[in-house]
């Protein structure tokens, strides 16, 4: 058995760990960042690569604006363009009371910086012309925008790795416990690492964790509903998305300047975090495709060339975990963030670094604690729309 | 048994298939891509046309007609769903695409016949309009009676490169080269193999004859450089390295490649059927037991789309699995052990074309960096090499992810042989290693005006 030690580990190499360990790393601190699979493989690597804070619960947005901010300077910090593309986020809406919604929440974002500009009626068709005549109102995020979910989680690892972060992949841990002042985590392969601190980002993998803290969470496996037509012309700047109750109305897409557009939305599809598989059910694809031409009709003559899902975590109230454990002092989790990760990754990676490091933050974390799920299994509903 | 069984593919194995379960009672159900039947090698030419089977289809004339016969007379015994895509399968159902009509169809027994395509090796250029597979230009003659170009080169290797050039010359279209990768001694080798179907191998030397005949220079053992070519003007010509080192270039305005054939697996993959590492082919392909089971029960594999073994081969691959789903469903068959006998033939056959005429894989890994692998997405080997070596992608579906290669339209068919190898060789790691490209629906691209079928 060989032992590994570092200050601090991160389990789980998503958008969450390794942005985790790259802000740990530019803060000293030494880090081994462990990964069952490969960085950024599942929820990181597969969601739709929305950067929108607008439509998150006010609780998120410090931290979303946070995340924002390393997004605007990821090229220079990673070294590499992971494709983000600050072209704006617009939610639009075909209920009444959904485009009164978007007022309300748009004068309670500014309080928190997020500047949304609504538009009603005739005003959201001269802004753009191509969307269906259902559409009620618009609410436009000018900074939101989107990035490559392939490319950035993995990026993270990278640049945390030259700064001296370990990055193993292909290392899945089974066993974490508290050990004399620290902690013990061991591998399916028996391998044992130890660190003062720990960080569970494991995803849909974090609850069997947790458990073993005494922690339990009522997290489930669902898959995003992903596809991507062939390339056509760049004309579709800001990403988009249908604001709805009605889950199947729940569409969103956005174009890449290469021209292909990328499509989600709508009901979940099955995910089984043993297997880590996710399927894209044939169904879904084809009234989400009814949706679309409900949305923008002028994508109707185009082809669906690829669809694809991936295991994401989802909990109850769809809001994430991020914070100190309830129970063990030195843990922390950031996890379940119910198909709206990507956007704020960094901020949460950049907050959990900070609280590591120095035992406090400025953000708020109140509404995240694991602690309120200490008694009360439920079952989830509703998914987001990362 | 009163089961639904469905057959995908109407060329020769799904033409077989279906005539055995029709035979024994049954009536399946035929969905097909094409627009009539016959699949590729017996691709029926469009209402209207009039050439005879000798013109269409020369020494394989009687075949052709004798499974278009069969299929004519099993109209009325089956359901047959033409100009139909199977886009996706789901555990017990085919998901369809007719037009942009959507239907779903459930399944007790399934027949995979998905054929085969060119397996395609890439050349700095193959991008300029005028590059056609070798399958591709054969489809133009025998489906509308035109040549790809008026000046054509062949190249690549396999039996299709000398069939595709012979049926251009008797169509009296201009051959310009026949430019082989494989070489003379490479076929001396696979005599003995070739000798188990003796009457192919005479009809592969009489293709030779009608290409000397027509003085069109033959090239064996070259080296591939460059499609010559510009982005408005296409194809202008071809440039390779000959086997004693000089440089070969032939003015031409279209080009058809291709290095043997690959069989079309994604349905196979779709329905969750397992792979393996085929050494002799160096390709992952589904695997099945000797009748045509896969992995997943009630799932069959035949014909080219399964292992390429030709289409007399696939005739009785279609007909063995269809025995194997009635003997799975407890009917009594007869049959199996002559079929399996005569099968092995061709497989012997088959090994002897793969040494005849090899994948010339060192290819694929001496590709120049500015030569594009993925045309779809227009990703050079350069790019695919950065991300190996410098974001540590050494598996088939990381590179992708990083990439691009393999993610556009034809999700890899044809870039996804050869990107494989250069991950390999930039990662200093085995072929098997890197793995597969995952198959994901749709199979080809998808109508978004896609409209869910309610009249059931």
């Amino acid at each position: 058995m060989t032992a590994r030690e570092a200050d601090v580990i991160v389990i789980g190499g998503g958008i969450m760990g390794a942005t985790t360990a790259f802000f740990l790393s530019r803060r000293g601190r030494s880090v081994l960042l462990l990964e069952r699979g490969q960085t950024g493989q599942q929820a990181s690597g597969v969601n739709f690569g929305g950067i929108r804070r607008q439509g998150r619960a006010l609780s998120q947005l410090a931290m979303a604006n946070r995340a924002l901010a390393t997004w605007r300077h990821a090229a220079e910090w990673l070294g590499e363009d992971i494709e983000f593309l600050p072209s704006g986020h617009t939610r639009v809406c075909y209920h009444p009371h959904d485009a009164a919604y978007f007022e309300t929440y748009a004068k309670e974002a500014r309080a928190f910086d997020l500047e949304l500009e609504v538009l009603q009626g005739e005003a959201v068709f001269r802004r753009f012309p191509f969307l269906g005549r259902e559409v009620l109102a618009a609410s436009i995020s000018p900074l939101d925008g989107h990035a490559n979910p392939r490319l950035a989680a993995p990026a993270f690892g990278r640049a945390a790795a030259r700064m001296g972060a370990q990055v193993l992949e292909n290392v899945e841990i089974v066993r974490v416990e508290k050990e004399g002042g620290g902690f013990r985590v061991e591998s399916a392969d028996g391998v044992v690492y130890r660190a003062a601190q720990l960080v569970i980002c494991a995803g849909a993998w974090a609850d069997r964790l947790s458990a073993q803290f005494g922690e339990p969470v009522p997290l489930a496996a669902r898959g995003p509903q992903m596809a991507v037509t062939e390339p056509v012309p760049y004309v579709f700047r800001s990403s988009m998305g249908v604001y709805t109750s009605i889950k199947e109305e729940s569409v969103y897409f956005r174009q890449i300047p290469r021209g292909n557009i990328v499509l989600g939305g709508g009901p979940a599809g099955p995910a089984d975090a043993d297997t880590q598989r996710a399927s894209v059910l044939p169904l879904n694809t084809v009234r989400q495709l009814a949706q679309f031409r409900r949305l923008v009709p002028a994508l109707a003559p185009l082809h669906v060339i690829r669809v694809w899902s991936g295991v994401e975590s989802y909990l109850p109230d769809s809001e994430p975990v991020i914070g100190p454990s309830s129970k063990q002092p030195g843990l922390f989790y950031a996890f379940g963030f119910s198909g709206s990760g990507f956007q704020i990754g960094p901020g949460v990676g950049e907050t959990l670094a900070e609280l590591v490091d120095t035992g406090s933050t400025s953000i708020p974390l109140e509404a995240f604690s694991i602690s309120r799920f200490a008694a009360q299994p439920a079952v989830p509903s509703e998914c987001g729309t990362s | 048994m009163a089961a639904r069984v469905i057959v995908i593919g109407a060329g020769p194995a799904g033409v077989r298939a279906a005539q055995a379960l029709a035979g024994a009672g049954l009536r399946p159900t035929v969905i097909d891509e094409g627009r009539r039947d016959g699949g590729q090698i017996y691709r029926r030419q469009p209402e209207g046309f009039s050439r005879t089977y000798d013109a269409l289809y020369g020494t394989e004339a009687a075949r052709a007609a004798s499974v278009h016969a069969t299929f004519d007379a099993l109209r009325s015994r089956i359901d047959y769903l033409p100009e139909t895509l199977v886009w996706n399968i789901s555990p017990g159902m085919v998901h369809l695409v007719s037009g942009t009509r959507y239907h779903a169809l459930k399944f007790d027994a399934l027949i995979v016949c998905s054929g085969a395509t060119d397996r395609l090796m890439p050349v700095k250029g193959w991008q300029h309009a005028g590059t056609y597979t070798l399958g591709g230009a054969q489809v133009a003659l025998k489906s509308q009676g035109c040549a790809v170009g008026a000046r054509t080169v062949m190249m690549g290797t396999g039996p299709l490169l000398y069939l595709v050039a012979a049926q251009y010359v008797k169509a009296g279209a201009q051959v310009c080269a026949v430019l082989d990768t494989s070489t003379a001694l490479q076929r001396l080798r696979a005599l003995p193999a070739l000798l188990s179907i003796p009457a192919s191998l005479w009809k592969g030397l009489a293709l030779m004859r009608v290409l000397r005949r027509a003085k069109v220079p033959i090239h064996r053992g070259v080296r591939p450089v460059e499609i010559k070519g510009t982005p408005q003007g296409g194809v202008t010509g071809v440039a390779v390295k000959l086997q004693d080192g000089a440089m070969f270039e032939r003015a031409c305005d279209a080009v058809a490649l291709g290095y043997h054939l690959r069989p079309e697996t994604q349905l196979a993959d779709l329905a969750g059927c397992e792979f393996h590492f085929d050494e002799a082919s160096q390709q992952w392909l589904p695997h099945t037991d000797e009748d045509g089971r896969s992995s997943v029960k009630g799932v069959y594999l035949a014909g080219d789309g399964a292992r390429v073994r030709g289409a007399d081969a696939a005739e009785r691959s279609g007909r063995l699995a269809a025995l194997a789903a009635m003997r799975d469903a407890g009917m009594a068959v007869e049959g199996i052990d002559t079929l399996r006998a005569e099968l092995q033939r061709f497989t012997r056959f088959a090994a002897g074309l793969r040494t005849a005429f090899p994948w010339p894989a060192g290819l694929a890994a001496s590709v120049p960096d500015d030569t594009l692998v993925c045309r779809c997405e227009a990703i050079t080997a350069g790019e695919l090499r950065r991300v190996v070596r410098e974001a540590g992608a050494r598996e088939a579906n990381r590179a992708k992810a990083f990439s691009r290669v393999g993610m556009g339209r034809c999700q890899g068919r044809y870039c996804g042989h050869a990107g494989a190898e250069i991950i390999a060789a930039a990662a200093c790691v085995p072929l098997s290693a890197v793995g597969r490209l995952r198959g994901q629906a749709p199979v080809k691209p998808l109508p978004m005006a896609l409209v869910e079928d309610t009249c059931k």
